[in-house]
C-alpha cells in the first residue's frame, strides 16, 4: 500500500485478517513470507520497535483502561511512544476535541458508550502522530449510529491523507472508505480498487427496457455485436459485453431503429458483494 | 531495558490501584491491622497479662512477630500483581500495550514495580510503625530499645525484598493460565503457605529461625527460588504468548 491510502482487508471471520494486522504490527512472528512496514523489516527484531514506533493500532478490542479518564488513557500511550509533554498536551486536546470529548477528559473512559470507546480508541492510536495507522474491524459490534460515528472520523482521517490499514468484513465500509481492497481467505485472492474488484467477476451489462419486446430488434443488437450474450427478463433485455458504457449508445440506435420504443437504457455491473462472495465461496 | 518505559507502566497501573478499593485495603489497612494487633498483644502481655512476661520471653517474641512482616510481603502483592495482569486481560488492554514500542521485559518489570513498590513500602512503613510501638512498650523492661537490631534487619531489608518478588513472580504464572481477577488472587494466595511454613517451622523448631545466619540462609534459598521463578517468568511473559497462548 502507497502512503495516504486507505487500504482495505476484507475476509469472512477466521480468513487471517487479525493474524495480518498483528505480523505486520510486529506482534506475532510470521512463519514465511516477507513484509515491509516503511523502511523497515518485520520479522526482523532490530526493525520491530522502529516500526512499532511508526504505526498506530486500533485492535478489535479497544481495550481501555476503564478506571481512568480519557484524559489519562491517552497521555499514558502518549508517554509510552515518547511524544514529548507539550506535544502530548496538544495532541489530546486536539484529538478529544475533534472527537467532541474534550468536555468529558475527566470521565472514566468505563462510562462511555461504544462509540465513544471506539474512538477513544483511535486517538490513542493516533496519539503519536504514527505514519501508519492498522485498525482492526474498527465498526463491528457497534450499533448503526455508533459505527457511523467511527465510520465518519475514519472519512476524516482519510481527508487528512492518514495512511490506514483497514480490517473489515463490512463490504459497504469498505468501498466507502478505502481507496483499494484486497479479499484474504487465509491467502490472498484480489487486490484492486472498489471498481476494479467489482468488475472482476463478470463483464457489465446494458440493461434495455421497451414497450414490446421483439425478435427483430434482438436480432438488430445481436448482428451488431456478435460476442454479445443477450438474456431476456420480461419487457427488458440486457445485453453482456465488455466496454459495455461506450456501447449503449449504438444498442440504442440499433432498437430504434428496429421499431423499438425505449423507456431505459443503462449499464450496471457485478458489485463488490458479488466478487467477493464468488472469491470466498470459490475458496471454500 | 529502558527504566523509563517500565515506570510509565508501573505508574500507570499505580494509577488504576487508586480507583481499586480492594486494593487499597489490602496495601493500607490489612499492614495496619496487623501492626495494631502485633504492638496490641505487645502491650497486653506486660501490662494486662496474668503474669509478667520475662526479658528473654520478651526477646524470643518479638522476632516472631518481626516475620509477620515477611508473611505479609506474599500476601500484598497477590493482590496487586494478579490485578495488575489479569485486569489487563479482563479489559482486553494488553494488545494496545504490546504494539507500544515497550519490550516484553520493560512490561514484564514495570508491572513487578507496580506490586513490588506498594508492598515494600507497605511493609517497612508498618514495619517501623510496629517497631516504634513495641520499643516504647518494652523499653522499661528491657532497659534497651530492642528494635532496630540485625535480624530484623535481615528480615525487613532482605526477606522481605525478596518475598515479595518471589510472590509477585508466582502472581504473574498464575495470571498467565486464569482470566479472573478473583480466581488469581484465590491461586496468588497459596504463594503465602510456604511463607507461613517458614514461621510456623521455626515456631516449632523444624526450621532454624534463632540467628541472623539462619536468616541469611532462608534469603539464599529465596534467591535461588527468585532466580528459577524468574527465568519461568520471562519463558512465559513473550508478546506472542500473551496474544496467542494465554487464557
Amino acid at each position: 500500500m502507497s502512503e495516504g491510502e486507505v487500504f482495505g482487508f476484507l475476509g469472512p471471520n477466521g480468513a487471517g485478517k487479525t493474524t495480518t494486522v498483528r505480523i505486520l504490527c510486529c506482534l506475532i512472528s510470521k512463519s514465511s513470507g516477507v513484509a515491509r512496514v516503511g523502511d523497515y523489516d518485520v520479522g526482523n527484531d532490530g526493525d520491530s520497535m522502529k516500526i512499532r514506533k511508526m504505526i498506530g493500532v486500533v485492535p478489535d478490542n479497544v481495550g481501555l483502561y476503564e478506571a481512568l479518564s480519557a484524559y489519562k488513557n491517552l497521555d499514558i500511550y502518549g508517554r509510552l511512544y515518547g511524544c514529548p509533554e507539550p506535544k502530548r498536551k496538544e495532541n489530546i486536546q486536539r484529538m478529544l476535541t475533534m472527537l467532541e470529548l474534550w468536555d468529558k477528559r475527566e470521565v472514566s473512559a468505563g462510562t462511555f458508550s461504544k462509540g465513544m470507546k471506539q474512538k477513544l480508541a483511535i486517538a490513542r492510536a493516533l496519539i503519536h502522530d504514527p505514519q501508519v495507522l492498522f485498525m482492526d474491524e474498527p465498526t463491528a459490534n457497534l450499533d448503526p449510529e455508533a459505527a457511523k460515528t467511527v465510520r465518519d472520523f475514519i472519512l476524516e482521517l482519510k481527508r487528512e491523507k492518514r495512511t490506514i490499514f483497514l480490517n473489515t468484513h463490512n463490504l459497504d465500509e469498505a468501498q466507502r472508505i478505502c481507496d483499494r481492497i484486497a479479499i484474504l481467505n487465509t491467502r490472498l485472492m484480489a487486490t484492486g480498487t472498489p471498481d476494479e474488484l467489482e468488475r472482476m467477476v463478470g463483464s457489465r451489462r446494458i440493461v434495455i427496457k421497451v414497450e414490446r419486446i421483439s425478435d427483430v430488434m434482438l436480432d438488430a443488437v445481436q448482428k451488431m455485436f456478435q460476442e454479445a450474450r443477450i438474456s431476456v427478463d420480461g419487457e427488458q433485455f440486457s445485453v453482456e459485453l465488455p466496454d459495455a458504457e461506450t456501447k449503449t449508445p449504438d444498442i440504442v440506435q440499433a432498437v430504434v431503429q428496429a421499431g423499438g420504443r425505449v423507456h431505459f437504457a443503462g449499464v450496471v455491473g457485478s458489485t463488490l458483494e458479488d466478487t467477493y462472495l464468488k472469491l470466498v465461496r470459490r475458496e471454500q | 531495558m529502558r527504566f523509563s518505559q517500565a515506570w510509565i507502566v508501573a505508574s500507570k497501573d499505580f494509577s488504576m490501584f487508586t480507583k481499586k478499593r480492594n486494593i487499597l485495603y489490602t496495601i493500607v489497612i490489612l499492614p495496619l491491622l496487623i501492626t495494631g494487633l502485633l504492638s496490641g498483644v505487645t502491650w497486653y502481655i506486660q501490662h494486662k497479662g496474668s503474669g509478667s512476661v520475662s526479658p528473654a520471653e520478651l526477646t524470643t517474641l518479638l522476632p516472631a512477630f518481626t516475620f509477620f512482616y515477611f508473611i505479609l510481603a506474599a500476601i500484598i502483592p497477590t493482590t496487586i500483581a494478579s490485578y495488575s495482569i489479569v485486569g489487563e486481560k479482563v479489559e482486553k488492554s494488553m494488545e494496545p500495550l504490546l504494539a507500544t514500542p515497550t519490550t516484553d521485559g520493560e512490561i514484564l518489570f514495570g508491572k513487578g514495580l507496580a506490586a513490588f513498590v506498594p508492598a515494600i513500602l507497605a511493609v517497612l512503613g508498618t514495619s517501623a510503625l510496629f517497631m516504634g510501638l513495641c520499643d516504647a512498650f518494652t523499653v522499661e523492661k528491657l532497659g534497651y530499645y530492642y528494635f532496630p537490631n540485625e535480624s530484623s534487619a535481615v528480615v525487613l531489608f532482605l526477606m522481605v525484598p525478596l518475598g515479595v518478588v518471589v510472590s509477585v513472580e508466582w502472581n504473574v504464572l498464575v495470571s498467565s493460565r486464569v482470566s479472573d481477577v478473583r480466581i488469581a488472587q484465590q491461586l496468588g494466595s497459596l504463594m503465602v503457605l510456604p511463607f507461613a511454613g517458614i514461621y510456623v517451622g521455626g515456631e516449632i523448631g523444624l526450621v532454624p529461625l534463632g540467628n541472623t545466619n539462619d536468616l541469611l540462609m532462608i534469603a539464599a534459598v529465596l534467591v535461588f527460588i527468585f532466580l528459577l521463578m524468574l527465568y519461568a517468568v520471562q519463558a512465559i511473559f513473550q508478546r506472542e504468548a500473551i496474544l496467542t497462548r494465554w487464557k
